[in-house]
């Protein structure tokens, strides 16, 4: 058994993007988990911004259901802007 | 290489026609170059090989830090200070992206590091091996970080997800490792004093032989090898990554104005690639075994490490917890 | 023994205080309690050597004398008694409450140290202390949970920690003391005046000792040393003889 709670670490770059999932920490705490990644994480200036969840608190998609899932986005391709044609004249939209 | 001889659990490759339908759709995807993640299916060996890969490759990052650590406190100057307190830190790093990675497959990380504090795990061998000067920091980041890079780049494509984006992180914050050892080396032979040059000597001479077993023994005959490179969790045979460390390695070692201790080795045009003598592998299994120069040392540094800090991370968790309830109370 | 200007010599004070305090934080390379705090004191110990190196490089250019002085030269051929840091941060590392102790000691003397000379006049000064403020607000932030933490933990850590305080409290005499050398800089107008230093560290240790239930000791006593003058512990002649090996050992070297 793990003497410290594991946290999945997800950071903001500088350029505004989401936040991004980057692995995870050992801590005792929420707060002791964000020094540990801050430490771990950005050494490099990588972030602006640091988000903690502990691993057992995230749920996720299992494998057996990425058929029913994923699969029905696949054929809406009305979603896509490249999907409507129009002519030259309107320029960039 | 980080991790040896890694054990699969395979005595023969199955074919696609001898596996179960989830293992045969699992063995497709990696043919495909799918990226196999967490929460797929995944045969039980698949799962248990990756583990042990990746914690001895982890193991191996964390008992690194020591052969430098010996030194840390002796840089000579603080912009060299600084650049090895920056590079043990990155080690203490990469361990720590790679459990976190061994995590995802289910394994704890204190777990596996009490297997490797009572002998059940292995770490690479070049860590059994003594710093005895100041060109070994030199030596240690430009031939032990060159074959542990040699290793690693084909690594980054490696099946499984997790461990495939640690190898990304790791090789990019590697590069400079490997430059920073050689400017040592460089700037030791090209501005440095006679005693210096025969420091680097001396640092080549003990750590060649040595990186050179990094890579371990030849793999032709090997099942588990075999098994390996059809999970694509290992892309090349020892040899081939053995061959392509010499390769760029010497002429590196030309610029420097040094030599290796291989009266063997020397281009071969033919081949288009250099011959080298044979490799004293009762050295390495001797030091695999626990009989290195350092092993004992390097085990007990770690487990004492851990031992002693037990009060100290109990105390934060008995912290955390009042705090907790403090909080519940309000 | 060269004794400096003022100034110069309360550069190498602020200089050789974080260069020693690294120097004990590298001595647990691959020994830290947890991997976590591996990165983390190593990353505390990278900003000491930095803001070492600046402190330096600015005592080097005063210095000026035509013995090629430069910050390695002040790091690593300089005697013990030719030290000015503090004599806690040369104290050795003992367990991790003796560590951390020292370093929330340092830590807090540092913040409101260089919270103070980011106003200074010398801008020179007033700039390497805003830089290095930013890393010391978190050093201080890391090194006060940690008190906290292992004070009001378990049993065992908060009696660590109070062997810990009686251990290197008798050394913190330096960081409230008053000091002429500093009036007189103050006064001359190179630093802003430090009369406050003392009262602030000392809020600054009531506050997290108490959330630590640990106990602030009566005003420390300590006679005859003084890192002003060079009368160290001797603990700094064998750290120095370590640190500086390869300098001593090899003078016409080029590293």
């Amino acid at each position: 058994m793990s003497e410290w709670t594991l946290f999945e670490i997800f950071i903001r770059s500088k350029h505004g993007l989401n936040h991004k999932h980057v692995g995870s920490v050992h801590a005792v705490d929420a707060e002791m988990a964000i020094e540990n990644a801050r430490d771990l994480y950005t050494r490099r200036n990588e972030g602006v911004s640091i988000w903690v969840v502990p691993s057992a608190s995230i749920t996720a998609t299992a494998s057996d259901e990425k058929e029913p899932l994923f699969d029905p986005s696949e054929d809406k391709v009305y979603r896509h802007a490249s999907f409507y044609e129009l002519p030259d004249e309107v320029g960039h939209m | 290489m980080y991790a040896q001889q890694v054990e699969t659990g395979t005595k023969a490759i199955k074919s696609l026609a001898e596996m179960g339908p989830e293992e045969r759709a699992f063995q497709e995807k990696i043919d495909a170059e799918i990226k196999i993640e967490p929460k797929n299916w995944m045969p039980d060996n698949y799962r248990k090989t990756l583990i042990r890969q990746i914690s001895q490759h982890a193991h191996s990052e964390i008992v690194g830090m020591l052969p430098e650590g010996n030194w840390v406190t002796r840089a000579p100057t603080l912009k060299r200070k600084l650049q090895l307190m920056a590079k043990i830190q990155d080690e203490a790093g990469h361990g720590l992206y790679l459990y976190s990675a061994m995590e995802t497959l289910g394994a704890d990380r204190d777990e596996e590091i009490e297997k490797l504090h009572s002998g059940r795990a292995k770490y690479s061998s070049i860590f059994n091996y003594p710093t005895l000067n100041w060109a070994d920091m030199g030596a240690v980041g430009w031939l032990v970080d060159g074959a542990a890079i040699v290793n690693q780049v084909p690594l980054q494509r490696t099946s499984y997800g997790p461990y495939s984006r640690a190898m990304i992180r790791v090789c990019k914050e590697e590069s400079f490792h490997q430059r920073q050892g050689y400017e040592i080396l460089l700037h030791m032979m090209r501005h440095g004093t006679q005693a210096q040059k025969d420091m680097v000597q001396d640092a080549i001479n003990r750590l060649w032989w040595p990186s050179l077993m990094m890579f371990g023994p030849s793999d032709a005959e090997s099942p588990n090898s075999a098994q390996s490179m059809a999970w694509k969790i290992k892309r090349h045979t020892n040899d081939e990554l053995r061959q392509r460390f010499i390769d760029q390695t010497i002429p590196q070692l030309e610029l420097l104005g040094c030599t290796v201790p291989d009266p063997d080795l020397k281009w071969n045009e033919e081949r288009g690639h250099y011959d080298f003598g044979e490799i004293q592998w009762e050295e390495f299994y001797e030091v695999l075994k626990g009989n290195g120069p350092c092993n004992r040392e390097r085990l007990e540094t770690r487990r004492n490490a851990i031992q002693d800090g037990a009060w100290v991370r109990e105390a934060a968790v008995a912290h955390a917890n009042k705090k907790q309830k403090q909080q519940a109370a309000a | 023994m060269t004794k400096y200007d003022e100034l110069t010599e309360f550069l190498l004070r602020l200089g050789d205080s974080a260069l020693i305090q690294a120097q004990r934080l590298c001595e647990w390379t691959g020994r830290a309690p947890a991997l976590e705090e591996e990165m983390g004191m190593m990353n505390v110990g990278l900003d000491l050597v930095g803001q070492a190196r600046n402190w330096y490089e600015y005592a080097a250019e005063r210095i000026n004398d035509d013995t090629d002085t430069d910050a390695d030269t002040l790091a690593f051929r300089r005697d013990e008694r030719a030290f000015r840091n503090l004599l806690l941060v040369e104290q050795p590392n003992g367990d991790f409450a003796v560590t951390m102790t020292k370093q929330f000691f340092y830590d807090a003397w540092q913040f409101h140290l260089l919270t103070m000379l980011k106003g200074a006049n010398d801008e020179r000064i007033a700039a390497i202390a805003a830089k290095s403020l930013k890393e010391v607000t978190y050093h201080l932030r890391r090194s006060s949970q940690w008190v906290e933490r292992l004070g009001d933990g378990t049993e065992e850590s908060h009696q660590r920690m109070e062997k810990a305080v009686d251990a290197v409290w008798r050394f913190t005499f330096e960081l409230v003391e008053k000091n002429d050398a500093e009036l007189a800089l103050s006064e001359s107008g190179n630093i802003p005046a430090l009369t406050e230093l003392p009262g602030k560290w000392l809020a600054t240790v009531n506050e997290v000792f108490a959330k630590a239930t640990l106990t602030v000791p009566d005003a420390p006593n300590t006679f005859y040393l003084s890192a002003r003058t060079g009368m160290h512990s001797e603990h700094l002649g064998t750290l120095l003889a370590e640190m500086q090996f390869l300098q001593r050992a090899y003078p016409d070297a080029s590293w």
